[in-house]
């Protein structure tokens, strides 16, 4: 890990989006000390105010400080996003190296199994499931692991089953290592950093698609601050303060732009695929010039 | 050709467990669900029912059977246009179906259409003029259109054309200009994505050996760019975009519902709200029917697109 570390100090592109991520992880963390307000307690005697030294950004249309539950609202939506990350990457890697690793039966049962999870949209089971069984945290971060978890498997399939041709695998399974062993030293850390890079590239999406759950009060319950549904509950007063929709939108993207594009560098340090590209320039110039 | 026949043949039938397992799925999902359905149809019609008479109605509409039988008796109604009547409006789910599933394909084509007719021009502008400002302003903008909720587009659209231009309505079905916001929100996201998926492809395509060919014999630039890259690129691109329709259902559920525009999403997130469960699960058949059905469509049309593999063992 230690050559890693010491790349990733070169891109300093890399190390921008780092800490930015960081600082966003942080925000709401360290929410209690941040946040001027309590972000649920309503204030009737300023409802509604665009801004003032008590409330930066104002209150909302029950007199709650803004800001607050801004920096509040990250909490629900980045635990959600990173427990089913980690819940779907887990059983995807597990199913996946399972896979990969025996072949035979075992890897065609899965390789349905997931062919079948595959062919269901998304978003509609998602929807559905967490309105037949109720909308709760746990119910959301149910269904959205449930179907979440098929990408990691497939890509840590294709990546176990190229690696396992190495000789040094081979060599490992000779020097009297027990299989368990093989994959727990000589595969899974070899897989890991292309997988670091889907996980980063995942967290904006899943915050995107948790966003529209909860838009739709699929995701948490009042009065707790989620920006999703902080959109929702503003979408009323669109005309008279259109900033109870443009600033949770806004915090929104302000996190799945700093999480994709610290999964793209990540990518470029990590995949060695994407460091051909200076070939690629060379051989694009040459195309430009020749015509 | 054989090999074609026998891929083909294996790819429709494989529909069959999927559809199997999918349906099965959705009658759990309702069969497993905290409230009873006697109970919640006549909390719809407001009135608190008798001890006995609830028995009796669970007994006559067979909810003691065993799981799968009621499984078998739902399934073969529904496979029959059969999909229950609705707890709330008391009318058959089909039929309410049969009236939203129109705007639906409406609004989806609308988005379908805007994303082709504008995601392959874009994509080849930018791909063609890497690293310059158009390739630059693209990518940015397009970057930003795939970093957004698509919804929120909408409601800044919304503010825009609707509460501060007023020259467009916010909300609501009916004639062409209700179309226009909700379709170019749905289609801004799909666009943004398939721009960044051309221009890759095509840049992909640009670095290979073949094109040498094409230049070595002079051929104008123009040519090779749309004889030979365009068509090859957008195979990988044909089958991404058929996997990505089934995110611009899931999609046009929540757009359907801010913009009020009277779809099987909109439908569908109101049955939530009151735990209509038939409603629920006739959309979700419907989502799964139809996302599987273009799944099989695309696998097979790229299968007769790409000539490696038509063309294989002949």
């Amino acid at each position: 890990m230690n050559y890693y570390v010491k790349k990733a100090l070169h891109y300093p592109q890399f190390m921008l989006f780092f800490i930015l991520a960081i600082i966003l992880i942080l925000i709401p963390i360290l929410a209690p000390w941040l946040a001027p307000n309590d972000p649920i307690e309503n204030d009737y005697e300023n409802l509604m105010i665009t801004s003032s030294a008590k409330y930066p950004l104002g209150t909302d249309q029950i007199g709650r400080c803004f800001l607050s539950r801004l920096i509040y609202g990250g909490r629900t939506s980045l635990l959600i996003v990173f427990i089913v990350i980690a819940i779907s990457a887990f059983v995807g890697i597990l199913l996946g190296v399972l896979a990969g690793y025996l072949g035979g039966k075992t890897d065609m049962f899965i390789t349905r199994f997931t062919d079948i999870v595959m062919a269901v949209p998304q978003t509609v089971f998602v929807i559905a499931l967490v309105s037949v069984l109720g909308a709760s945290l746990g119910n959301t971060i149910l269904a959205m692991s449930l179907v979440s978890w098929t990408e990691y498997c497939r890509v840590t399939r294709a990546l176990v089953m190229s690696l396992k041709q190495n000789p040094y695998v081979e060599e490992g399974r000779m020097g009297g290592m027990s299989e368990l062993k093989v994959i727990l030293k000589l595969l899974l850390p070899n897989v890991f950093p292309y997988l670091l890079v889907n996980i980063t590239q995942d967290i904006g999406a899943k915050l995107l698609t948790l966003s529209g759950l909860s838009l739709l009060g699929l995701a948490s319950q009042p009065p707790t601050p989620e920006w999703g549904y902080m959109l929702s509950e503003g979408r009323q007063f669109m005309q008279a303060a259109p900033r109870l929709i443009v600033l949770p939108g806004m915090t929104i993207v302000l996190n799945v732009v700093v999480f994709n594009l610290l999964g793209d560098s990540l990518r470029d340090i990590l995949d060695p695929r994407f460091t051909k590209k200076k070939t690629q320039r060379r051989q694009l110039k040459l195309w430009k010039e020749s015509t | 050709m054989n090999k074609t026949l026998k891929y083909v043949i294996g790819r429709v039938l494989f529909i069959i467990p999927i559809m199997l397992i999918l349906s099965f799925f959705v009658f759990v999902l309702t069969y497993l669900s905290p409230s009873d359905p006697v109970m919640l149809k006549y909390a719809h019609m407001g009135e608190t029912p008798d001890a006995a008479v609830v028995a009796a109605e669970r007994e006559a509409l067979g909810l003691n059977d065993p799981l799968m039988v009621q499984y078998g008796r739902w399934l073969w109604k529904a496979l029959h246009g059969d999909l229950g009547e609705s707890y709330k409006s008391g009318k058959p789910v089909w039929n309410t179906m049969l009236e939203r599933i129109p705007n639906t394909l409406k609004l989806t084509g609308a988005t379908i259409l805007l994303t082709i007719v504008l995601c392959v021009p874009l994509g080849v502008v930018s791909a063609v003029n890497q690293n310059r400002f158009i390739d630059y302003l693209i990518r940015f903008i397009s970057f930003f259109g795939v970093s957004m909720p698509s919804f929120w587009v909408g409601f800044l659209l919304m503010l825009l054309f609707g509460v501060k231009l007023k020259i467009l309505p916010v909300m609501g079905s009916g004639d062409f200009k209700h179309i226009i916001l909700p379709s170019v929100t749905l289609a801004f996201w799909m666009i943004s994505l398939y721009v960044r998926r051309v221009r890759g492809s095509m840049l992909e395509e640009m670095n290979k050996d073949y094109l040498n060919g094409g230049l070595a014999r002079g051929l104008p630039k123009r040519q090779i760019i749309f004889r030979q890259i365009l068509p090859n690129s957008l195979l990988s691109v044909i089958t991404m975009f058929g996997m990505s329709i089934g995110g611009l259902m899931g999609g046009a559920t929540i757009i359907e519902t801010i913009f009020e525009w009277k779809g099987v999403g909109k439908m569908a997130v109101d049955a939530i709200a009151v735990k209509d469960f038939p409603v629920i699960q006739g959309y979700i058949l419907w989502m799964a029917v139809i996302y599987v059905m273009i799944n099989l469509i695309v696998d097979l049309l790229y299968r007769f697109l790409d000539p490696r593999i038509r063309l294989e063992g002949r």
